[in-house]
């Protein structure tokens, strides 16, 4: 944690109230996001329990799955959640765009721009917290492999049609989240935490309810300690916590005394119902059943309910933030992730395997470097604050140029060199000859260190992006007088090598995969006591 | 947030029994597959009666129990089925100078005479791997275990080797059918057996105490609350995910205005200011040593700050002009 | 550098006597075979500090070259690859060496510009036809051949990401990988948690992938350190190497060091003596919380290494006949973090010193002193992080001196140790690395204990 946020901490246990942590929004915010709060059941693995989903603030979709350890009501809970975020999903796939992208043709191996279609606009998904995004990853997990009775006429419990689609798009969304900057898949706790410092632990901003009453509490009165306390400790006379946690999981009291008796209810309904013996009892035990999932629904709107609400506040909050100048950049990013993710569908590929063959585990972890890099270095630009966090670490200087010399290159053709004297109170860590890049109309222009003259009075040399003639064009060297600010670290990030296509994995590696490769992956086998 | 779910608690149980059942053929089957192939495979299981009065009968039980199952296979070595499963048994070790008792899933004596210890969690092992910071915790139970079973090892003669590789057995994917991971826990064990030997013994902790402090939850509540407050805590946020107390430990971190009551990591940069005022005062440059290297860090992140919120509030404000 | 070393036993004929020299001569001949002559396609060589593994890289792509084998160099970083081109041009003038750079500004020692048979290039085509070709892996990961090197030689492999070997390893038919497992660990700056366990991790060493996928390859370690001296080689082996233990070439009579200018009593001066007399000494600050830069601690520092040089010190060793002077460039500072050497270097210019080396841990891996000076890494911090207690860097700093490490360090670091105790977490199927960094610092602090001297400012 840098001392500037760690004042920003303390300045809020102090006042009471969380304080910026940033000056822009450095996340994409959809139009139209998709809201997703699931609730599991204890002990099993992530087992639904249900959850809120949907587009619309005041009328969210509501899955429940009454008796969860029962294998068909849990895939009618899938089925339900594919029929909302697929469609979601597709209106977005649907519309394109042209647009041109460099591939190496396969026959010159030179790179060509070709044109394609890229997606108009992409699908944002949008959870209360960091354990949300797990069990996203998870769902998608356990749905890509399953079979559909067309797929396999012979499989023993055949998923739903579309379940194995919502489960390849989920688990693109889960591990697109693991990109650095991205905002296809965004936990509502990260935003928040991102954008403000509260007077707790960012352990305890892990909770949503919490982060807010620091942010924004409900109760103007209250100290954001107070309120948060309140969020976390307090208890209705039954014994239930007023305001429920942001899940998946789930409060144990609320499991042992609502929910446990509400689901032996519901399963005696059933069983009841099984064994009616006339239409007329039938009917009547049909109400009863009707009534304990009535029941339960009711207790699963009643622990998301607020959640679903918070993630909605936490959104306005957001909103009020004017957004940073690099995320549509790195938004465009998403949206080539989500056309090629619907490419692959579209091409009739298998889902994603269990686990990622050398190849692709070292091209994922070096674009996650690569764009944590791009992260880093767009969140300075575009905000003073972050900047100044990177300014005290003796990243990047700010200051004014208090003289300039004009210089040329020692070539044929000699190009403008030019000596710019800067005057900061930042402390850079400049090596010898080191680069610094200052933003020049969005583009990076390049300077080298010389000398420092005394303390604080730094001589650069000016590089490029002065054009070609011999005098600099106008505007891209700075005058006496101008504010500057310089950062060490590049603000463009440069591509990786190239690795060998998996087919061509070395020796040291495990080699090529030969046939084993094109197996498909088989679905999990199947038991009785499933939990997803 | 404590207490356990009841769904929870009946999955767990019931994976236990599942793990352990037919006398514990499944659970012998892994031990023998993933940790001892060159042996004989297990065909009969024996599994002995631990029962005993008490921690320490049950602990002796236990001690006795792997004597003659040690002793058993070393008078018939090579035997097939000459495996010992130990059903929860109960092992003592000295801590800071006073018994603890633990109490294994499981210690299993192979047909060399050798022991492994035996644990069984309900995470899931999804794809090969579970979640990192639950196999970390049961390492560090396991290592514990393992010195505790090297102190029973050692008063016999020969001593039997005390295997340095756990077994872990978790749910398979979405399943309730177990698989078993082997664990190397040498280097927890060393860490532990370093831990036990700094401890401070029990009879000096007492002896900070004022006298006559009593913590019987038959108290009073104030009563209760006093005399916990009596003892100094070291409070950490992480504290909140393991410990009951740790919400009234946080009340009195936050009243003492202790700068890790926000996360140990904040101090870091923070040199010799522990309170959240003194930060501050030597931030705004009312209060501490310039020539601190902290205090000269915290008024330069001060300034930095307050200038950067300076200059985004006049750009929002110039935005709203402009419209 | 073995002759010296050598020792008979005559008089002890019931415990056979430790024979350095014959040893590692013993170690680096088998690695030599199966390098030239084994049939597998890879031979893995584990180096602890100072065991002659850069001699051993040397002299390895001698053979190969002389062997008429196309041979390719690959080392993590620039300055270890031009020092060793510098090294093969010592011991072989006329070897015709390519060496491969990058285009930036500067990219190799200027060094090498002397040197008859160095051609440098950044095109691989320019340097085809050279007997040796080296470049760092980052640059090499962009080369691309229709035909293989027949060899190579992957030095600090330990060192080197499992994704970089993975961007090369289609270069060359074989290979020699050559490093030390105790030094710092590559690391990824994203989490690569979702590949753990996996053989080939990309975040995991090359080494560990390459051992994973092929477990039959012939696996030696050189077991002699040559720098380290008696008095240390055994604390760092049982700290840091405890399942792979390696033993000093050289006996405690073998190396001595002392001072014309005796002790004015100080607390420098008495550790110094201490150092010089037991090769380890630790001069302690009392206990406080401190900023890394703690001014203090920075002073005792640059004070320590100001009287190393004034009191005209001595150094005796097997290297030469006679006593060496400790200069200035035989003596180095080492911390954790840049802000500290930072430091370090403004406090010891203000004593006038210029000279002497001060660098992180990562940027003294490889390199070698008569005397270290190093800043604990935990002196005076209210917390211990992973970064703090990560094994390989206490490694690196308290193994880089042929005669004697002075520590400075700030009193309770056994305390604060406590606090945090080690609650790492732990990947299923993952090699475990030994040893424990937690253990590990409390095993050395209980090693400097007997070698304290109070700092009274």
């Amino acid at each position: 944690m840098s001392l500037i946020t760690t004042l920003a901490r303390l300045e809020a246990v102090r006042t009471g109230r969380a304080q910026p942590a940033a000056t822009v929004r450095h996340r994409h915010l959809s139009d139209r996001p998709l809201v997703f709060v699931p609730l599991i059941t204890a002990g099993e693995a992530g087992a639904p329990l249900g959850a809120l989903v949907g587009t619309d603030r005041d009328a969210p979709h509501l899955l429940v799955v009454p008796q969860p350890r029962d294998r068909d009501l849990r895939f009618a809970f899938l089925a339900e959640l594919a029929g909302i975020v697929l469609p979601h999903v597709e209106a977005y796939a649907d519309s394109v765009e042209a647009a041109e992208r460099t591939e190496t043709d396969p026959e010159t191996g030179k790179r060509v721009k070709v044109e394609v279609d890229l997606c108009a606009d992409a699908a944002q998904l949008i959870v209360p917290s960091r354990a949300g995004v797990d069990f996203v990853r998870l769902l998608g997990r356990s749905m890509r492999f399953r079979r559909t009775a067309e797929q396999d006429p012979e499989a023993p419990h055949p998923a739903p049609p579309r379940v194995p689609l919502l489960g390849r798009w989920l688990t693109h969304y889960g591990e697109r989240a693991r990109v650095p900057g991205s905002s296809l898949l965004l936990a509502m706790t990260d935003l928040l935490g991102r954008h403000w410092a509260t007077g707790q632990s960012t352990l305890e901003d892990q909770h949503l309810g919490a982060l807010l009453a620091w942010i924004a509490p409900d109760d103007e009165e209250l100290t954001g300690a107070e309120a948060a306390r309140r969020v976390e400790l307090a208890r209705d006379a039954d014994g239930q916590l007023l305001c429920p946690p942001a899940g998946p999981a789930t409060d144990p009291a609320f499991d042992n005394k609502l929910l446990a008796p509400a689901i032996e209810r519901y399963d005696r309904a059933r069983t009841a119902l099984a064994a009616a013996e006339d239409g007329l009892e039938a009917d009547d035990r049909l109400g009863a059943l009707t009534a304990a999932e009535r029941e339960i629904r009711a207790l699963v709107e009643s622990r998301t309910r607020p959640t679903w609400d918070a993630v909605w506040r936490g959104m306005d909050l957001l909103r009020e933030l004017p957004a940073g100048a690099h995320v549509e950049d790195r938004w465009t990013r998403d949206r080539w992730s989500f056309t090629s993710h619907r490419d692959r569908v579209l091409a009739g590929e298998p889902p994603q395997p269990r686990r990622d063959d050398a190849v692709t585990a070292a091209n994922k972890l070096a674009t996650r470097e690569r764009e944590q890099a791009r992260l880093e270095a767009q969140e300075a630009l575009d905000d003073p604050l972050v900047m100044a966090g990177r300014r005290l670490a003796g990243e990047a200087f700010a200051g004014e140029v208090t003289d300039i010399v004009m210089a040329y290159s020692e070539s044929k053709r000699p190009s403008p060199r030019p000596l710019v004297t800067v005057r900061t109170d930042d402390r850079p860590h400049l090596g010898e000859r080191a680069k610094v890049y200052r933003s020049l109309g969005g583009k990076p222009q390049a300077a080298e260190f010389v000398e420092q003259q005394e303390e604080g009075v730094l001589v650069l040399r000016v590089v490029d992006k002065m054009g070609r003639g011999k005098e600099p064009e106008a505007g891209s060297v700075p005058k006496k007088g101008d504010r500057v600010c310089f950062t060490l670290f590049e603000h463009e990030q440069r591509g990786g090598a190239k690795l060998p296509d998996p087919e061509r994995t070395p020796w040291t590696h495990g080699g090529p995969p030969g046939e084993k490769a094109a197996v498909p992956e088989a679905p999990d086998a199947q038991t009785e006591e499933d939990v997803l | 947030m404590f207490g356990q779910s009841q769904f929870a608690f009946t999955r767990g149980n019931a994976f236990e029994a599942r793990v352990k059942a037919d006398g514990g053929a499944e659970l012998l089957r892994l031990v023998h597959e993933k940790l001892d192939r060159g042996a004989e495979p297990p065909a009969v299981g024996h599994v002995p009666d631990l029962s005993a009065t008490g921690p320490e009968g049950r602990a002796a039980r236990t001690a006795l129990a792997l004597r003659e199952a040690t002793a058993g296979t070393a008078r018939a070595p090579g035997l097939p089925g000459t495996w010992t499963l130990l059903d929860h048994p109960m092992l003592a070790l000295d801590v800071a100078g006073s018994p603890a008792y633990l109490e294994p899933d499981a210690v299993v004596v192979h047909p060399d005479g050798s022991w492994t210890v035996v644990e069984i969690k309900s995470f899931p092992v999804l794809d090969g791997s579970a979640d990192p910071a639950k196999v970390g915790a049961a390492a560090r139970q396991a290592a514990v275990y393992v010195l505790a079973l090297e102190r029973v090892a050692a008063r016999l003669a020969p001593a039997p080797r005390v295997r340095d590789r756990f077994l872990l057995v978790c749910p398979k994917d979405f399943s309730n059918l177990p698989t078993a991971s082997t664990v190397d826990v040498r280097k927890q064990r060393a860490v532990t057996d370093r831990q036990l030997a700094r401890l401070t013994r029990i009879e000096d902790i007492a002896d900070t105490l004022p006298d006559g402090v009593c913590f019987s939850p038959e108290l009073p509540a104030e009563e209760l609350t006093s005399a916990v407050e009596a003892v100094p805590a070291t409070y950490a946020p992480e504290c909140l995910s393991t410990c009951e107390l740790a919400f009234h430990c946080r009340a009195r971190s936050r009243e003492a205005g202790a700068v890790t009551s926000l996360g140990r990591p904040v101090r870091a940069e923070l040199g010799g200011l522990s309170t959240v005022e003194e930060v501050l005062a030597a931030a705004r440059g009312e209060a501490g040593d310039p020539d601190d290297p902290a205090v000269a860090a915290l008024r330069r992140a001060a300034e930095l700050r307050a200038e950067a919120l300076a200059a985004a509030g006049a750009a929002a404000q110039e935005a709203a002009v402009c419209l | 550098m073995t002759a010296e070393a050598t020792t008979t036993a005559v008089d002890a004929p019931a415990v056979p006597v430790f024979d350095p020299g014959g040893e590692a001569a013993r170690a680096t001949a088998a690695i030599l075979h199966d390098t030239l002559h084994g049939t597998e396609r890879g031979v893995v060589v584990d180096s602890p500090p100072g065991a002659g593994k850069s001699t051993l890289v040397v002299r390895a792509a001698l053979e190969l070259a002389a062997a008429g084998r196309p041979l390719m160099v690959v080392a993590q970083t620039n300055a270890q690859v031009d020092d060793l081109v510098l090294r093969l041009a010592e011991k072989n003038p006329d070897l015709p060496v390519g060496r491969l750079h990058s285009s930036d500004a500067d990219p190799y020692d200027k060094a090498l510009d002397d040197l008859a048979n160095v051609r440098k290039s950044a095109k691989a085509a320019d340097l085809a036809g050279q007997a040796v070709v080296l470049s760092t892996a980052a640059k090499w990961a962009h080369v691309k051949v229709d035909e293989p090197w027949r060899h190579a030689i992957v030095d600090e492999a330990y060192q080197m990401r499992s994704d970089s070997l993975l961007a090369v390893a289609g270069l060359f038919e074989r290979a020699l990988f050559v490093g030390d497992p105790g030094q710092l660990d590559p690391f990824a700056t994203v989490g690569s948690e979702q590949w753990a366990g996996l053989s080939y991790d990309p975040s995991a060493s090359a080494v560990t992938t390459l051992l994973a996928h092929n477990p039959s390859l012939p696996q030696h370690r050189l077991p002699v350190s040559w720098r380290l001296p008696a008095s240390a080689a055994p604390l760092v082996s049982d700290a840091f190497y405890p399942y792979t233990p390696f033993r000093s070439g050289t006996d405690h009579d073998d190396r001595g060091l002392t001072f014309a200018v005796p002790s004015d009593g100080s607390g420098a001066d008495r550790v110094i003596d201490e150092a010089a007399r037991s090769g380890w000494g630790l001069l302690e600050l009392p206990a406080r919380h401190t900023p890394r830069t703690d001014p203090e601690a920075v002073r005792a520092v640059a004070e320590v290494v100001r009287r190393l040089l004034d009191r005209e010190g001595r150094a005796t060793s097997e290297r030469s006949a006679g006593p060496v002077p400790l200069t200035a460039d035989r003596v180095a500072v080492g911390t954790a973090h840049r802000d500290q050497a930072a430091a370090v270097r403004a406090a010891l210019a203000d004593l006038g010193v210029t000279e002497v080396t001060v660098d992180t841990a990562n940027r003294l891996q490889g390199r070698e002193y008569d005397v270290t000076v190093v800043l604990h890494p935990l002196s005076g911090r209210p917390d211990a992080t992973a970064f703090h207690l990560e094994t390989g860097r206490l490694c690196v700093l308290a193994s880089r001196h042929r005669h004697a490490c002075v520590v400075v360090c700030r009193e309770g670091v056994g305390e604060l140790l406590d606090d945090y105790p080690s609650t790492e977490p732990v990947q299923l199927g993952t090699l475990v690395k030994f040893p424990d960094g937690w253990e590990a610092n409390h095993a050395v602090l209980a090693h400097l204990a007997e070698h304290r001297v109070p700092w009274r400012g």
